[in-house]
């Protein structure tokens, strides 16, 4: 199985332990990413608040390589992968604006290179037993509240998942011996850049999630967007500042957690770089009982 | 010599605005057979049509062109014009101005005009070659079948019968009723809905002119107007209705219990059933899906108690095919599957109910016998929330409509609620409070000065479950903020959406239906019970959104138009048939699959070539069965088929008017 990969900005700088985690677990599971070459920032929100076409091309230059080399591309952050599926459907919805594009990027992109959600290619395109059968560290009595973000899984025609109620991180860690808990708040808004311009609305909007997720039972948090972990992280302890509490919620990406049961060395998965102490979670996991003996 | 009369109609403004009316009628004078042509304001009123008949006698007309509006609506009124003045009805033809000209280009006046000239030109060329035709006269079969035995249906079997007509009622459920015995008590009334519906019901079964043909379906329908013959199966009951006396021994004794369908599973029924107490007939029928009998071959408990020995498991469904005159369809309509709402908990959630949950829960006859107790625990709550517009207005999820019945009965609901729970809060999500109707806004104001519902205007955006409580979030657009109540219970005003299998029904009968599979009535505004297939009605909520009272007075409109059918013996049928010219017909068949009213079939006769007599297939046109669509016209290899009034020399004769 090969795929083009993007990792983004964010996965070079605040979400590094998610680029780590993702590269070590895909050569686990054998799958062979090609880092697309020269690749650019996909223009996030800045450039889709600016102009239309700007926003269409960044992203399409890299899906546009990746064409030329027959791959579709896997993508790990929901911002960079929503913006790379716009330009897809874009192109493939109006012929006009696949040539402005072309021309604009000086290569051809038609949308035959389809931009995948790293969270759907790795719940959806390996059989789950076969994960399961890879585990060697289950994530035995580990609760984990599987949070999908806002983005990853709209607008609902374009998902891979059920906007209100997604399951694919949900079975993923079923696969992985984990507990997903039942929790209505897999979709609910972090508040993005809201912690940076708007504290105090941004906070209100973390501590939901994070109570949410404490009241559901979860050990730890499940996320697969860079910038909801900086929010659920970074931001915990002020969040929970406000109403006096402490949450003490380890947030992890999905791939740190398939990276642990996977048996791989802690410490290349990045779970050390977080705000939120993680150890004892990992300690659960990385001295548990092992593999259980299937009948 | 052949005269022919032009008469440009102006439709007020309708055409004249955006075609020079005078001019078009100057211009036909020049048409070759026109003897006369006019303009005037309104064709299809009274000094129009004097005006025609004027023309007719005083320049000699023997056929009129009408140029005004399309021939649905006045087709019908210049025949009868112009047979008044003695010309044969159909030496008469339209030219579509209006839908087909004024109103579709309407800003271009000189090239509108010259399109209007062109479409009056075919019309005479085509009138030209215009022939008179004969009525013929059918005999009508004086007996109606109402198909579904709602509240719609039971009021139109009523007037029929009460009119002295013989109605049967076909109804799929053991018992008739409808939707309307679920429900508890009716706006903006609040009388009991059992108490105004159950009489109705005893009335029809007894009344000497009506049968009722419970549990069972509509197969297959064939005919035509005044002469339908209708398979209709009769699902095996296994019990034999002339035995049973309705003790309702079985049900009791029979040890096996299914979700109950009309009190929408919040409790059980027995595998050998009546639906409510109050069924008419009160004679139980055997699911057979359920029945350990039939499911594994044992038990027979119920033919041991019964005391009348009507129990009989070898009965097999029976189909019968009858004849009426007249079809009224009362089919009723079903409610939107709420599921698809994830954000309402993809109806996971117990505690969150539909209204017609809630109707049971509320009525005396119900699982809870009237107390409000939530499906969860069964505890009565205290904070409820009601939501409207759940799957109606909504062209994401649901349906682009209104359903037009929730406003009023979550207004009732919120009453009763307050009624029955003294502490409770009640707190109603709406997008709009739509109550045009007798009496419904002063119903609405009281439930919220008298009864203290709380409305709030703006959509809920989320319901979760938190402990016990569901949390409901929402925005008050009219407060501009976000709001969150902790609901004990939460009752979403689902939309009324057409029954599953509406369109296929339509299909059989051969009316037509919309977007949303509610069928369509010949005209909304004029023809409001009329469908396009003559002889066909509607009543009820088939036909789209509709209350109670809308639903008796369009039962009652479609009574009126069925006993106006029946009340003569012989009905005059349409001249406008296919015919064959037996000479030219090579008897291939291929018209015969083509037709969709079986009209057309091979028969053989007899002619003499070179002095023997030889036999050959050829094909023949049931005038009765004939609709004279011309499908059969298209697919002759021989052009031995024509269709009357539109045949191929006609037809040509307009398209050469117009291009050559």
């Amino acid at each position: 199985m090969k795929y083009a990969y993007y990792p983004g900005c964010s996965l070079s700088s605040t979400g590094i332990e998610y680029d780590l985690s993702t590269r070590a677990v895909a050569k686990a599971l054998g799958i062979d990413l090609w880092e697309i070459p020269e690749w650019n920032c996909c223009g996030s929100s800045s450039a889709h608040l600016t102009d239309h076409l700007l926003a269409l091309a960044l992203p399409a230059r890299n899906m546009a390589i990746a064409e030329a080399e027959g791959l579709d591309v896997v993508i790990p952050c929901a911002a960079c992968y929503v913006r790379s599926k716009a330009v897809e459907v874009e192109v493939k919805e109006s012929p006009e604006m696949q040539k402005t594009i072309s021309e604009v990027i000086e290569r051809e992109y038609t949308g035959k290179a389809k931009a995948r959600a790293l969270l759907d290619v790795f719940a959806n395109d390996l059989d789950l037993n076969n994960v399961s059968a890879l585990v060697n560290k289950p994530l035995q009595d580990l609760k984990v509240a599987c949070y999908y973000g806002c983005l990853l899984v709209r607008p609902t025609k374009l998902g891979f998942d059920d906007a209100e109620d997604p399951q694919s991180m949900d079975k993923l860690m079923q696969a992985l011996g984990g507990t997903p808990v039942q929790w209505s708040f897999k979709t609910e808004c972090c508040g993005a850049s809201r912690s940076l311009d708007k504290t105090q609305v941004g906070l209100t909007m973390i501590e939901r999630i994070l109570s949410a997720a404490k009241e559901a039972g979860a050990d730890c948090i499940a996320t697969a967007c860079p910038l909801c972990m900086s929010n659920l992280d970074m931001r915990q302890g002020q969040a929970g500042a406000k109403s006096g509490q402490t949450y003490n919620l380890p947030v992890f990406y999905f791939t740190e957690l398939m990276g642990l049961a996977l048996g791989l060395n802690p410490q290349e998965l990045g779970v050390n770089k977080h705000f939120v102490d993680t150890s004892a979670v990992v300690k659960k996991v990385v001295e548990g009982k092992g593999r259980r003996e299937t009948a | 010599m052949k005269r022919v009369g032009v008469f440009v109609c102006h439709c007020g403004t309708n055409i004249a605005a955006s075609v020079d009316c005078a001019q078009v009628a100057q211009n036909a004078q020049n048409f070759p057979g026109v003897a006369y042509a006019t303009d005037y304001k309104y064709m299809c009123s009274e000094p129009g049509q004097e005006l025609i008949k004027k023309a007719i006698k005083e320049h000699k007309l023997d056929r009129i062109v009408v140029a005004s509006c399309s021939p649905r609506m006045h087709e019908p009124t210049f025949r009868r014009c112009i047979e008044g003045a003695g010309l044969n009805g159909y030496m008469l033809e339209m030219a579509n101005i209006r839908e087909h000209c004024s109103w579709v280009h309407p800003d271009d006046k000189e090239r509108a005009t010259q399109k209007s000239t062109e479409l009056a030109r075919m019309a005479v060329a085509k009138v030209l070659n215009n022939t008179p035709l004969e009525k013929s006269q059918i005999p009508v079969t004086k007996r109606a079948l109402v198909i579904g035995g709602g509240i719609a249906g039971i009021q139109a079997a009523i007037d029929i019968a009460n009119a002295g007509h013989k109605v049967d009622i076909v109804e799929k459920e053991p018992s008739i009723g409808g939707k309307m015995a679920q429900i508890d008590k009716t706006f903006p009334t609040l009388d009991c809905s059992a108490c105004i519906l159950t009489p109705k019901m005893v009335e029809a079964a007894n009344h000497p002119n009506i049968t009722l043909i419970t549990y069972s379906e509509v197969e297959k329908v064939e005919g035509y107007v005044g002469n339908f013959d209708v398979t209709i199966r009769k699902k095996a009951r296994s019990v034999d209705m002339n035995k049973c006396t309705g003790c309702g021994l079985c049900s009791e004794k029979c040890p096996s219990r299914v979700p109950s369908e009309f009190e929408m599973g919040m409790t059980t029924r027995k595998s050998i059933y009546t639906p409510f107490p109050q069924a008419i007939p009160n004679k139980p029928v055997i699911d057979r899906e359920n029945c350990r009998y039939f499911k594994l071959g044992k038990c027979k408990v119920c033919e041991r108690v019964c005391p009348a020995g009507a129990i009989d498991y070898t009965q097999e469904d029976e189909l019968v095919t009858e004849r009426y005159g007249a079809i009224v369809v009362a089919t009723g309509f079903d409610l939107f599957d709420y599921s698809v709402y994830g954000e309402y908990g993809y109806g996971k959630y117990p505690d969150v109910i539909t209204g017609l949950h809630f109707e049971r829960l509320i009525n005396a006859s119900g699982p809870t016998m009237g107390k409000i107790k939530r499906p969860s625990d069964g505890k009565e709550p205290k904070n409820v929330v009601f939501i409207k517009c759940v799957g109606s207005r909504d062209e994401a999820k649901g349906k682009a409509y209104c359903s037009k019945t929730c406003c009023m009965y979550t207004a009732k609901h919120a009453t009763l609620v307050r009624e029955k729970i003294k502490d409770s809060n009640v707190y109603v999500f709406y997008m709009d409070v739509r109550t045009p109707g007798k009496g419904y806004e002063e119903f609405y104001t009281r439930t919220t000065d008298q009864y203290g519902a709380i409305y709030i205007r703006g959509r809920v955006s989320k319901i979760y479950q938190k402990g016990e409580k569901l949390i409901v979030k929402g925005a008050d657009t009219l407060l501009g903020k976000q709001v969150e109540v902790e609901a004990d219970m939460v009752v979403l005003a689902t939309a009324m959406v057409a029954q599953p299998d509406a369109a296929k029904l339509a299909q059989m009968i051969g009316i037509s239906y919309d977007q949303d599979n509610f069928y369509t009535e010949a005209h909304p505004k004029l023809a409001p019970v009329e469908t396009h297939t003559a002889g066909v009605y509607l009543a009820g909520a088939c036909q789209g959104p509709k209350d109670i009272p809308e639903s008796v007075a369009q039962a009652s409109g479609a009574a009126a138009k069925v006993c106006a059918l029946l009340s003569k013996d012989e009905m005059a049928t349409e001249p406008i048939i296919s015919q064959v010219n037996e000479a030219i017909c090579a008897g291939c068949g291929m018209c015969i699959p083509i037709c969709p009213y079986k009209a057309l079939e091979l028969k053989t006769i007899q002619e003499r070539v070179q002095g023997k007599t030889i036999e050959r297939k050829v094909a023949s046109v049931n005038s009765g069965l004939c609709q004279g669509c011309g499908a059969c016209t298209v697919a002759c290899r021989s052009s031995a088929l024509n269709l009357k009034h539109f045949t191929n020399e006609q037809i040509l004769a307009e398209v050469d008017a117009l291009c050559l």
